[in-house]
């Protein structure tokens, strides 16, 4: 009953707490973290032990790790590595030895116990940094990668820091005791033989990702079990958790390369709607026990020291990344989210500063006084994070406007006939056949790239994401009579067609659709027109194939065209019968789109006699018979 | 009141005088259904089923397009060639258009001069139609003595309204029945 009492604790801080930060425009995170506070022992003492709560909510993080793995496929990880090695590396390195300098002369520590401190609070916190970005949809923004990297880089180094922080013990024989520790079971083995074993752990995670757990997620998605699916999801992170700790890694480094292996799997999207409630969940309950674990006992205690700590921490962090930014150019303003977003302690200082404590390289004084203020410099994120962005990115607004360059800013009404949203390879050609036709046409993307190539042409192209009510009305949604969207987010293109369909309901819709499925589900939202991408090019390559094959160019033309007519039929009609039967609950979209294939390549069959002219040949049968 | 099916056929209608002026008396009468074929077959893939349907549900069918080469253009002809295919326009079994009308409505460049055995087309307009209206005998049609807009390129707006005028007027007597009652 302790048990569920403390669960309905947290449970009913986060409900409270959380809706009424959001509603103050505090963001989710500080609403837990002050929650967390409130119920902490220390405030109201309704929670009696938060280390140990915190220890579970540590999952929320290895979960967060996950789905950041199977956001990233491989290549794009490998074209990262430059951001994760140099920029991360960096940030550990300096700020290693910004803080352990400011231990050793300012404080008066030893070099081993500055160089601790250095190591541990060199660390920022993914949790933080990485919900903070994602609840204002910033991870794919220059700062979301570059911090991205540095997180990752940072937990990567957590492994070397570990292994160091025996090294830095003042007395020999705690080495040993050390090693007794934790739950590394091959901490007693010599290190090359703890590397080898690490090194086969990683590989074994990554191979038997790739020839395992395909076929072991198709055989339980095959028993259409929901639940059983989830816990295999579940199963499958805690495992990895498990598997990385026993071997003293980073259990989030462990889900994160499991994410990364199965992020080309048909299985991404099921296991990210089946993770995403406890990540999200997990990570409340983590934020809060960190809000519950500030002692304020110690706080009133010795204030001045810990704000000294809080403030010097945050600022020297701050200015290191600003700095470490500028050199790897990030652009003016992202610099900043940047350098807020990392400022400040991580989640593994807490273990880490356990660590130093028991190989005794800190005293248990510094190691309190640190908690508290890796946990006070977490709160102050949220903080300045909603300093930068009401108040600092407002002015920086000119400076960087100077890069995507001042025009491309939409800050004008614009009113055309046509407004296209995404403006890559696909809306190009739509932008450039109308305006060759004398159509003016505004142009929304969010790719800078883009912009600086078509501006010197002549295109109102402008900076700015779609989905953004605002931005849409700025473009001239209100007079323009066509939107064309051709953006690759599905979930953003879903998002602009229902602002476009409530708010302005005589603009016509034209939507590039991905595939098939997406095709069914933009038609169900009652766009005007919808295209498949590869829809018409495949066809004209299939056309050519005919051709090569001998049949004549004018046949080869009409049988595509006839395809296509009967295909758009076909994909409408099962599009139809799904809206009325109710998709299919659990199939993997992939296996939904290989289903349907299959069922046009059936109908197909029977329908061949449809793709003839029949004024100008038998059709087949007829033709069979009559040999 | 017989209901008439304008067939429209002109690749360049935005730049056409006459056919615009005619096909707006068209869609001006009630009962008239004016199907622009360009614009619902920009690459010729006609829909033959759909075609055959508007045939089946008028009495009155009338083609109108410029004289391109004493002709129709091209995707008219693609039309004829597709929709009265065998079984549904001709042949023995075909009875889909027995007994309704067919018209061209048509625009030339020449005076009504020029189309006679003396003039510089050697044929009346109507001769050069007789393809069209053994068409119609073919399918059992009664083939119409066809509206034609002789001069099209140097006609005045005052005229044109006229001609205009004139084609409706047309249309009218053809959905009262009144030239074969």
């Amino acid at each position: 009953m302790e048990l569920m009492l403390q669960v309905f604790i947290f449970l009913a801080a986060g409900v409270i707490a959380v809706p009424l930060a959001s509603r103050l425009g505090l963001g989710a995170v500080l609403g837990y973290l002050i929650a967390g506070a409130v119920i902490g022992p220390f405030v109201l003492g309704l929670v009696k032990n938060p280390e140990s709560i915190m220890h579970f909510a540590e999952f929320g993080v290895v979960m967060m790790l996950f789905l950041i793995g199977l956001e990233l496929e491989p290549s794009l990880l490998w074209r990262m590595r430059s951001p994760i090695l140099g920029l991360g590396g960096l940030q550990v390195i300096v700020t290693t030895a910004a803080l352990a300098s400011v231990g050793y002369y300012v404080l008066d520590l030893t070099w081993q116990a500055s160089t601790a401190i250095g190591l541990i609070l060199s660390l920022s916190s993914t949790a933080i940094a990485l919900q903070l970005l994602a609840e204002r949809q910033h991870l794919k923004s220059e700062s979301g990668q570059a911090s991205f990297a540095v997180l990752l880089f940072q937990d990567i180094a957590v492994i070397p820091i570990i292994a160091l922080l025996p090294l830095l013990a003042t007395t020999a024989s705690k080495g040993s005791k050390a090693a007794e520790h934790g739950s590394s079971l091959i901490a007693h083995l010599p290190a090359w033989q703890q590397a080898g074993i690490t090194i086969a752990v990683i590989l074994s995670i990554i191979f038997s990702g790739r020839l395992l757990l395909r076929p072991i997620l198709r055989f339980i998605a095959d028993s259409n079990l929901r639940e059983i699916f989830t816990a295999a999801a579940l199963m499958l992170v805690v495992g990895i958790a498990l598997v990385m700790g026993m071997v003293g890694l980073s259990p989030a480094l462990g889900a994160f390369i499991a994410g990364v292996v199965l992020a080309t799997s048909e299985y991404r999207h099921e296991l990210e709607a089946t993770i995403e409630p406890f990540k999200a969940l997990l990570l409340g309950l983590f934020f809060m026990s960190v809000g519950a674990n500030i002692d304020f006992n110690l706080l009133i205690k010795e204030p001045i020291l810990i704000g000294y700590l809080v403030i010097g921490l945050v600022v020297v962090k701050f200015f290191l990344l600003l700095f470490l930014a500028k050199v790897y150019r990030i652009s003016h303003s992202e610099r900043y989210w940047f350098a807020f977003c990392l400022a400040q302690g991580g989640e593994f200082g807490f273990v880490l500063l356990a660590l130093a404590l028991q190989n005794q390289v800190l005293g248990s004084h510094w190691v309190d006084i640190l908690t508290v203020t890796i946990a006070l410099s977490m709160l102050t994120t949220p903080i300045l994070v909603m300093i930068n962005e009401r108040i600092l990115q407002p002015h920086l607004k000119l400076p960087q406007d100077l890069e995507i360059g001042e025009d491309a800013k939409l800050t004008t009404q614009q009113d055309t006939p046509v407004i296209i949203a995404g403006f890559g390879r696909f809306g190009q050609i739509i932008g450039r056949l109308l305006v060759a036709n004398h159509i003016p046409v505004t142009v929304l993307d969010n790719n800078t790239a883009h912009i600086e190539r078509v501006r010197p042409f002549g295109f109102k192209v402008f900076y700015g994401d779609a989905s953004r009510a605002d931005l849409l009305e700025m473009a001239g949604a209100a007079t323009a009579q066509v939107l064309v969207i051709a953006i690759d987010e599905r979930e953003k293109v879903k998002d602009i067609i229902r602002i476009a369909k409530n708010h302005y309901p005589n603009l016509k819709l034209y939507v590039r659709a991905y595939d098939m499925l997406n095709y069914q589900e933009l038609q169900a939202l009652g766009v005007n027109h919808v295209e498949r991408e590869m829809f018409h090019s495949s066809l004209q390559l299939g056309q050519q194939v005919l051709k090569a094959l001998g049949m004549r160019a004018y046949q080869a033309h009409r049988k595509a065209l006839q395809f296509a007519l009967h295909d758009k039929m076909l994909i409408e009609a099962l599009g139809k019968i799904k809206a009325e039967r109710g998709s299919k609950a659990f199939v993997s979209e992939a296996r939904r789109v290989q289903e349907e294939v299959l069922e046009l390549l059936q109908a197909d069959r029977y329908n061949r006699h449809y793709y003839t002219d029949h004024t100008w040949e038998q059709p087949i049968e007829d033709e069979q018979r009559s040999h | 009141m017989q209901r008439i099916l304008v067939l429209l056929a002109h690749p360049a209608f935005e730049r056409s005088r006459v056919q615009s002026y005619l096909a707006d008396a068209a869609k001006s009468l009630e009962g008239v259904k004016v199907h622009d074929l360009y614009h619902h077959y920009p690459n010729f893939m006609i829909d033959v089923m759909r075609e055959q349907g508007l045939l089946m549900e008028h009495e009155v069918i009338v083609f109108q397009h410029p004289f391109y080469w004493y002709s129709v253009p091209a995707l008219l002809k693609e039309w004829m060639d597709l929709v009265l295919e065998h079984g549904f326009g001709y042949g023995s079994k075909a009875v889909a258009l027995k007994g309704k009308y067919l018209m061209n409505a048509l625009s030339a460049g020449g005076s009504s001069k020029s189309y006679q055995a003396t003039g510089l087309n050697r044929f009346t307009v109507r001769q050069l139609l007789a393809p069209f209206e053994q068409t119609a005998t073919l399918c059992g049609m009664h083939y119409l003595e066809p509206f034609v807009v002789y001069e099209a390129d140097s006609l005045s707006e005052k005229q044109l309204i006229q001609q205009a005028e004139r084609y409706r007027n047309s249309l009218l007597s053809l959905q009262r029945g009144d030239t074969w009652s």
